[in-house]
């Protein structure tokens, strides 16, 4: 058994209004050296395969047909 | 036989009886709610994609309704060139099952917004607009918090090149202003058909314009075209 775990995240070239917000408002607590702030998606899934390798497949199929929309979303998977 | 239309019910679905209402009691054609664990079309002369929130609009707005059973039936009766209306959410599910180009985002200003706007008719090349002009406005209500249209820039330019923009925002006038693209579509995109035309997305709610105590009653000489053109009504 294996677990995948998945960020999502908006598109490097889409403007992120939840990240810029949340970044001003660290900038308003001080925080100034925090120059970018991307909010996205966290999924955590457990998957029953032989390999880490076939767990990859199968979390990246996951992904890419339903988890993330590639049209606005870049995604990561990491398997444990 | 007298012409159908069909208008999907999805759970989470809310503009399902209103689409009903605007097709049967107001342009009186012959309308039924279709349970998205049907699958068959038969007998169905335009599908309405209808608005609301189908499941929640958990992962994102349409991602789960496109596994829906009935949509293996609407991908099959879009192959066959049949017409496929989607308001809202509907056109959010189009687009999540790949029947439309481009995705929604949250509107730029992350606020859901309900009010009336006015769109413009950029294309007539579809049935779906083919009886309408140029430049012909409308003044209908919007309701969405994901309805800022994104396409990549190529993707873009196909759809202008193909004549693929049905509509647009714009203000009163008919300019399309910073202020009337009130959710930062890209090019202030508010609805869009597929390539061959036999598919129309849209977020602004006609259907929801068919009474002057609801405000406009400017969806009337819109459907009245729609089917029309479509040979419905």
């Amino acid at each position: 058994m294996y677990k995948a775990k998945v960020y999502i995240t908006l598109r490097k070239s889409i403007l992120d209004p939840k990240g810029k917000a949340a970044h001003q408002a660290l900038q308003n607590l001080g925080l100034k050296e925090v120059n970018d702030v991307r909010i996205g998606k966290f999924i955590e899934m457990n998957i029953d395969a032989n390999s880490e390798e076939k767990a990859f497949e199968l979390a990246d199929k996951a992904c890419s047909q339903l988890l993330a929309n590639e049209v606005m979303e870049d995604y990561s998977i990491e398997i444990e | 036989m007298s012409k159908k239309i069909g208008v999907i019910v999805f759970p989470g679905s809310n503009c399902d009886h209103d689409a009903y209402h605007a097709m049967k009691h107001i342009m009186n054609a012959e309308t039924k709610f279709l349970w998205h664990k049907d699958s068959d079309l038969a007998g169905i002369d335009l599908l309405i994609v209808p608005g609301g929130f189908s499941y929640g609009d958990y992962l994102r707005s349409g991602a789960i309704a496109r596994f829906s059973p009935i949509m293996n039936a609407v991908q099959d009766y879009v192959k066959q060139g049949r017409p496929v209306l989607g308001i809202c959410n509907g056109f959010q599910i189009l687009l999540e099952a790949n029947l439309l180009p481009g995705a929604m985002l949250h509107n730029e200003k992350l606020r859901f917004v309900c009010k009336n706007v006015h769109i413009r008719v950029e294309s007539t090349r579809s049935p779906f607009t083919g009886g309408l002009e140029k430049g012909q406005l409308f003044n209908v209500p919007v309701s969405h918090g994901e309805g800022n249209y994104f396409i990549e820039e190529d993707g873009l330019k196909k759809m202008e090149d193909r004549d693929q923009i049905a509509f647009r925002y714009c203000n009163e006038q008919g300019e399309i202003t910073e202020e009337s693209n009130f959710n930062g579509s890209v090019s202030a995109i508010a609805g869009i058909t597929n390539e061959d035309g036999n598919v129309l997305g849209m977020m602004p709610h006609p259907e929801r314009a068919m009474e002057s105590i609801l405000g406009s009653t400017d969806g009337i000489p819109f459907f009245n075209s729609m089917l029309n053109e479509l040979e419905i009504a």
